[in-house]
């Protein structure tokens, strides 16, 4: 190798390892952070409480959303998560048993609601007629979250078997990975009609490009949303913390604001 | 443990037609590519590897959002056929064609590029039209490089997830593909069925693959033959090998 390329070479090694010195992680205390999964129905919510977290203690909080079922997954193959916001209680019950979280730190943090929303240039007046616009001609394809691994997806399931329209409509479902794909798949139109979350119908990015109709809640079983602590969390006093800081009133008015119901109370 | 024997029946139906329309589309594309002597012809190159680098959500977003119901592209569609593209068969086999072309055209493009010039020159000498240059003489001698490249094509797309996942909507005998049946059985917490599913895919492959490419062996080797023969039959140019 001639000197010219022997020095390139040296050049641009050094570089790449200095540019890389930035993300060595050193325990400096103003780099603490903690790794949050959370269900996909709080991406607008969460993103907001940990945003206000961070300015208020410094601690990073690091968000990943997906569906409760993945998620569940992923912590219980060693994902390296600290806290786990769920879309359902049973999710982060069965991490309680397999031993990934700590059964005492199970809190229910919000009920979630699940709406039917169709985009504002729909004709369908669902704002009115509720479920009985899914049985118009012009919808064709109706989007929910997998019920397989998405709670909100099992909750449109049997909202529509309680409707008695599950049978019907069947062929014309089409299933987002979780409730955010489902949004997404009805908002850029592709969907004629979906059953999402309340807090993607109000967030920033949904509201006032559609309507929607809140159904009842007697139709499906209750979307209590549970939160726990990761045991083997390296980050567990951070964690902790950032869970009381959830619990606290300030939070729970901003979850009510996109649409989550608390726990005891009439709303 | 149930096979989701339609989940495979609808990916095996998919490669198919892929492979098939990209083997009838790709061969203009890469006779272009190959004999083309354009000056900017390395931008069309470029355009044609970009599914090797970009990731399928990318493709698959532009076929969600660019193709859909709220683009003019998108409302033209619907006004022919009544629904949009995405949760279809057919938006699978569009974005499966774009996804794939590279890895049908290359190959198409590289084995006619290696056809001996000489021949072709003797082709045209002795009266032959361009068309029936490339019918006769390159497409005969590509052979091993077609079959590659549309083996490959049907490969990547029997192995497709990214786009199918943004544009499928994972619609039963219609868009569920196995890699998608997989990945749902994995999110259940359901290891046995996929493992089944996993395994019965990477079976299948490799024996689709191995057919090929032992096939191809023999007709590269046949291929090469004609190639020597052709060359020391070819008085008008240069010296006999």
């Amino acid at each position: 190798m001639t000197t010219r390329r022997r020095f390139i070479s040296f050049a641009l090694i050094a570089f790449l390892v200095l540019a890389h010195g930035e993300s060595i992680p050193t325990a400096r205390a103003a780099d603490r952070e903690i790794n949050v999964a959370a269900a996909a129905d709080l991406s607008s919510a969460l993103a907001e409480v940990a945003a206000n977290y961070e300015k208020r203690t410094g601690v990073a909080v690091k968000l990943s959303f997906g569906a409760s079922g993945a998620l569940t997954q992923q912590i219980q193959n060693g994902a390296p998560f600290d806290v786990f916001f769920s879309a359902d209680m049973d999710y982060p019950r069965q991490l309680v048993s397999g031993g990934q979280a700590e059964g005492a730190s199970l809190y229910r943090y919000a009920v979630g609601r699940l709406v039917l929303w169709v985009p504002s240039d729909s004709p369908l007046d669902v704002e009115h007629k509720g479920m009985d616009v899914l049985l118009d001609p012009s919808v064709k394809k109706i989007s929910i979250a997998n019920p397989q691994h998405a709670p909100y997806g099992r909750a449109a399931v049997a909202a529509l078997k309680r409707y008695g329209l599950y049978e019907k409509i069947t062929d014309q479902l089409v299933l987002g990975e979780n409730v955010s794909q489902a949004a997404q798949f009805v908002e850029s139109g592709n969907a004629q009609a979906g059953f999402v979350a309340l807090a993607h119908a109000v967030a920033p990015a949904m509201k006032g490009k559609g309507k929607y109709w809140v159904v009842p809640e007697d139709a499906y079983p209750a979307l209590d949303q549970g939160v726990v602590l990761i045991s083997r969390s390296p980050r567990r006093q951070d964690a902790a913390a950032f869970l009381e800081y959830v619990k606290s009133a300030e939070v729970s008015a901003l979850l009510r604001r996109y649409g989550f119901s608390l726990p005891g109370s009439d709303k | 443990m149930s096979i989701n024997w339609q989940a495979f029946g609808l990916t095996i139906e998919l490669a198919v037609v892929v492979s098939a329309i990209l083997l009838v589309a790709g061969l203009p594309l890469a006779y272009w590519i190959a004999f083309s002597r354009w000056r900017w012809k390395f931008l069309v190159e470029a355009v044609v590897a970009l599914p090797i680098v970009l990731p399928p959500t990318v493709l698959g977003f532009y076929v969600l959002v660019g193709l859909g119901s709220r683009s003019p592209l998108g409302r033209w569609w619907q006004s022919l056929t009544g629904h949009t593209l995405a949760f279809t068969f057919t938006g699978l086999v569009i974005g499966s064609i774009l996804y794939s072309l590279p890895f049908a055209v290359q190959p198409f493009a590289a084995s006619f590029s290696s056809v001996d010039r000489k021949l072709l020159a003797a082709s045209a000498t002795l009266g032959a039209s361009p068309l029936r240059t490339f019918f006769r003489v390159v497409l005969p001698l590509s052979v091993p490089g077609l079959v590659t490249g549309v083996a490959l094509a049907f490969a990547h797309t029997m192995g497709e997830f990214g786009v199918v996942l943004m544009v499928g909507g994972n619609v039963p005998g219609v868009t569920r593909t196995v890699s998608i049946d997989i990945y749902d059985q994995v999110q259940a917490s359901n290891y046995a069925a996929a493992n089944t599913m996993a395994v019965l895919l990477l079976v299948f492959c490799f024996a689709v693959l191995t057919v090929v490419y032992g096939l191809n062996r023999g007709t590269r080797n046949a291929g090469a033959a004609n190639q020597r023969t052709a060359n020391q039959g070819s008085w008008t140019m240069g010296p006999v090998k």
